[in-house]
C-alpha cells in the first residue's frame, strides 16, 4: 500500500521556462519594483480576502485594510443574501464610511445600513446612497448618482476573493486554473472552527511565502520536530510532489520518509502527542463526517496521488495561500504587503467544529504546535531580509525541490513586465 | 476552582486557568522552567482523565469548574512544548517573531 510517486530526476527542468540559473531578491528589496508590484499584481490579480463564514447573515460585514492598494474594503451580505464588496469610503467627503476604534483598525458586524460619523450620510447593504442630510442644499443632486463605489467580488468554495480592476481580464474561476480548481468539492463549509492569528512582518511578503512553500528547510529549521534520537543534519527531507499551474504552485507530502506522523511508534513522539492524540498534522482520529473520508475527497486535493498523502498545500498567486491536511482540517496563509520590507501575515486554522471536549483540546494541541513551528519559520525572516538588502551577495542558488521559490520570483517578475508591456497607464 | 475529582490540580488552578491562548502564552514566557516543570508534572499525568471527564458534559455548556479544568487543560498543552521540546519557555531559534491569535473558539 505505501507507495510514493516515483519523482522524476529534476523537477525544475520539467519546466523549461524557470531554468535552473542563480536567482536574484532584488524584487524583495527595490521600493521601486514594490511600486510596480502594487498596481501590476495587486491592482489586477484575484485576491482572497476572506470566507463566507465571516458573513453569516443578511447585514453581515466586514472591513478589510488593503494598504498594499492604498484602500479600505467594505464586504457586505445583502438582503438579497449576496456578498458585495465596495471601496470603504463616502461619497460626501471621502471619510472612511465604516469603522469602529479608529480608522485604520479592522472591524466586523451587523447592520440595515451604513452611516457615515461625519454628515451623517446612510447606504444600504447594496451600496446605494438612501439618506443624505439636509439634501435640498445640495445642488443638481440625485442620491442615485452616489452608491459606493463598488470591486469585484466573487466567491468560489465559500472564499471571498475580490479584484481591484476596472474590468478583471479573467473571471476568477479562469485565473484559478485547473489546478486550483481541482480543490472543488473538499468541504470547507463544514470546518467552521476558526483560529486566526496576526502579525507584523519585517520583510517582504515574498520572503515569507518562500519561508512556508520548500521543505528543503524542515529538517534543519524544525530539527525538534523529531525527538533527539531522530534529529540528523546530515539526512534531509525531500517533497515527493510538485505542480505548477500559471502562476498558481502546489505542494504535497506523504509524512516524514512515507510514515505518517500518528503512526510512529510512540518513543518517536513528545508525551503530549500521545496523552491528547493529537498533534502538528492535526487529531490522530479524523471526525467520522462522509465528506471528510479520503473516499470522498475531489481527486485535484493530491493530484500526484501520493500514498500516504499527509498535506496539500496550494500556493494561489499572489498571496494566498491553503493547505489541506489528510486528518481532516485545513490552514490558510495571507501576505498582505505594506511596504518593499515589511508586510502584515494572517493565519487561520479551520477544524469541523468540536463536539465534545476532548475533540476541543486536540484542536487545541494541534493549534499551538503548529504556530510554534511557524513561529521559527517567521523568526529567519529579519535575517534574511538584511542580507538581502545588503546587497553583499545579487544571485543565489536554488535546490530542485525549491522549486517552487524560483517559480514565486519568475511569475512576479512575468505580471510586472506584462503590466509595463501593455497596462502602463490603463490601470487594467 | 476545579471539579473535586480534580483537587490534587487546585494548587496550580488560580495562575493556570486562563481563558485566552494570548493569555496563556504570557503566563509561560513569565514563569521559570522550575515553575513550567513544576505544573507539567502535576498535569501531564492527569490530561487523559481530564478529557474523559470532560466529554461527560455538553462543551458548549460547561459549569464553571468544568470550564476552569478545560482552560487548565489548554495551559497544559501550552507548557508541554517547553518541557518536552524547547527546554526553555521560548520557541528555539524563534527570534522576535510573535504571532497575536486575535480569534478562538470560546471555549
Ligand atoms: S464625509 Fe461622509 S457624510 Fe460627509
Ligand atoms: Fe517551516
Amino acid at each position: 500500500m505505501a507507495r510514493l510517486a516515483t519523482p522524476p530526476a529534476s523537477w525544475t527542468t520539467r519546466y523549461p521556462e524557470l531554468g535552473t540559473g542563480l536567482v536574484s531578491y532584488e524584487d524583495s528589496i527595490s521600493p521601486e519594483f514594490y511600486e510596480l508590484e502594487r498596481e501590476a499584481i495587486f491592482r489586477r490579480a484575484w485576491l482572497n480576502v476572506g470566507r463566507v463564514e465571516q458573513l453569516p447573515r443578511k447585514g453581515s460585514y466586514f472591513t478589510k485594510e488593503l494598504a498594499v492598494a492604498r484602500t479600505s474594503l467594505l464586504l457586505t451580505r445583502d438582503l438579497d443574501g449576496q456578498v458585495r464588496a465596495f471601496h470603504n469610503v463616502c461619497r460626501h467627503r471621502g471619510n472612511k464610511l465604516v469603522w469602529d476604534h479608529t480608522p485604520r483598525s479592522e472591524t466586523s458586524g451587523v447592520c440595515r445600513q451604513f452611516m457615515c460619523k461625519y454628515h451623517g450620510w446612510r447606504y444600504g447593504l447594496d451600496g446605494q446612497l438612501k439618506f443624505v442630510l439636509q439634501e435640498e442644499e445640495f445642488f443638481d443632486f440625485d442620491k442615485a448618482d452616489f452608491p459606493l463605489v463598488s470591486v469585484h467580488c466573487e466567491v468560489w468554495e465559500g472564499f471571498i476573493f475580490v479584484n481591484l480592476a476596472d474590468e478583471p481580464s479573467q473571471s476568477l474561476r479562469e485565473f484559478l486554473g485547473p489546478m486550483v480548481l481541482g480543490l472543488e468539492g473538499y468541504p470547507f463549509h463544514l470546518c467552521g472552527e476558526r483560529f486566526a492569528f496576526k502579525a507584523q512582518i519585517l520583510s517582504n511578503w515574498k520572503i515569507f511565502l518562500d519561508a512556508f512553500q520548500e521543505y528543503y528547510h524542515a529538517s534543519v529549521l524544525h530539527s525538534q520536530q523529531q525527538v533527539p534520537s531522530l534529529r540528523s543534519f546530515e539526512t534531509g527531507y525531500k517533497v515527493p510532489h510538485f505542480q505548477i499551474d500559471g502562476p498558481h504552485r502546489l505542494i504535497s507530502t506523504g509524512g516524514w520518509k512515507g510514515t505518517p506522523r500518528h503512526l510512529l511508534p510512540p518513543e518517536q513522539m513528545y508525551p503530549i502527542e500521545p496523552a491528547t492524540q493529537a498533534g502538528l498534522m492535526g487529531p490522530w482520529e479524523r471526525p467520522d463526517i462522509p465528506e471528510l473520508d479520503p473516499a470522498n475527497l475531489p481527486a485535484g486535493l493530491n493530484p500526484g496521488n501520493l500514498q500516504p498523502w499527509s498535506i496539500s498545500n496550494f500556493q494561489i498567486f499572489p498571496n494566498f495561500v491553503i493547505l489541506v491536511y489528510e486528518r481532516g482540517w485545513y490552514l490558510t496563509y495571507q501576505y498582505w504587503p505594506t511596504s518593499a520590507g515589511t508586510h502584515d501575515w494572517e493565519m487561520s486554522y479551520y477544524f469541523p467544529p468540536a463536539r465534545t471536549a476532548s475533540e476541543r483540546i486536540r484542536h487545541e494541541v494541534t493549534a499551538v504546535v503548529s504556530k510554534e513551528a511557524a513561529l521559527q519559520d517567521a523568526a529567519t525572516l529579519d535575517g534574511t531580509q538584511q542580507g538581502l538588502e545588503s546587497r553583499v551577495i545579487d544571485k543565489y542558488p536554488l535546490s530542485d525541490q525549491e522549486i517552487t521559490v524560483r517559480h514565486l520570483h519568475k511569475a512576479v517578475g512575468d505580471w510586472v513586465q506584462a503590466y509595463l508591456r501593455d497596462g502602463k497607464g490603463t490601470r487594467a | 476552582m476545579l471539579p473535586e475529582e480534580f483537587a490534587d490540580l487546585e494548587p496550580f488552578a488560580a495562575r493556570w486557568c486562563i481563558a485566552t491562548e494570548a493569555g496563556r502564552y504570557a503566563e509561560r514566557l513569565n514563569s521559570t522552567m522550575a515553575e513550567l516543570e513544576a505544573f507539567y508534572g502535576a498535569a501531564h499525568p492527569r490530561v487523559g482523565a481530564a478529557m474523559a471527564y470532560l466529554d461527560g458534559f455538553e462543551l458548549s455548556d460547561l459549569p464553571e469548574p468544568q470550564l476552569n479544568l478545560l482552560h487548565l487543560v489548554y495551559s497544559l498543552i501550552m507548557v508541554s512544548l517547553p518541557v518536552e521540546v524547547w527546554h526553555q519557555p521560548r520557541v528555539i531559534d524563534s527570534g522576535t517573531a510573535y504571532f497575536d491569535r486575535y480569534l478562538e473558539p470560546v471555549p
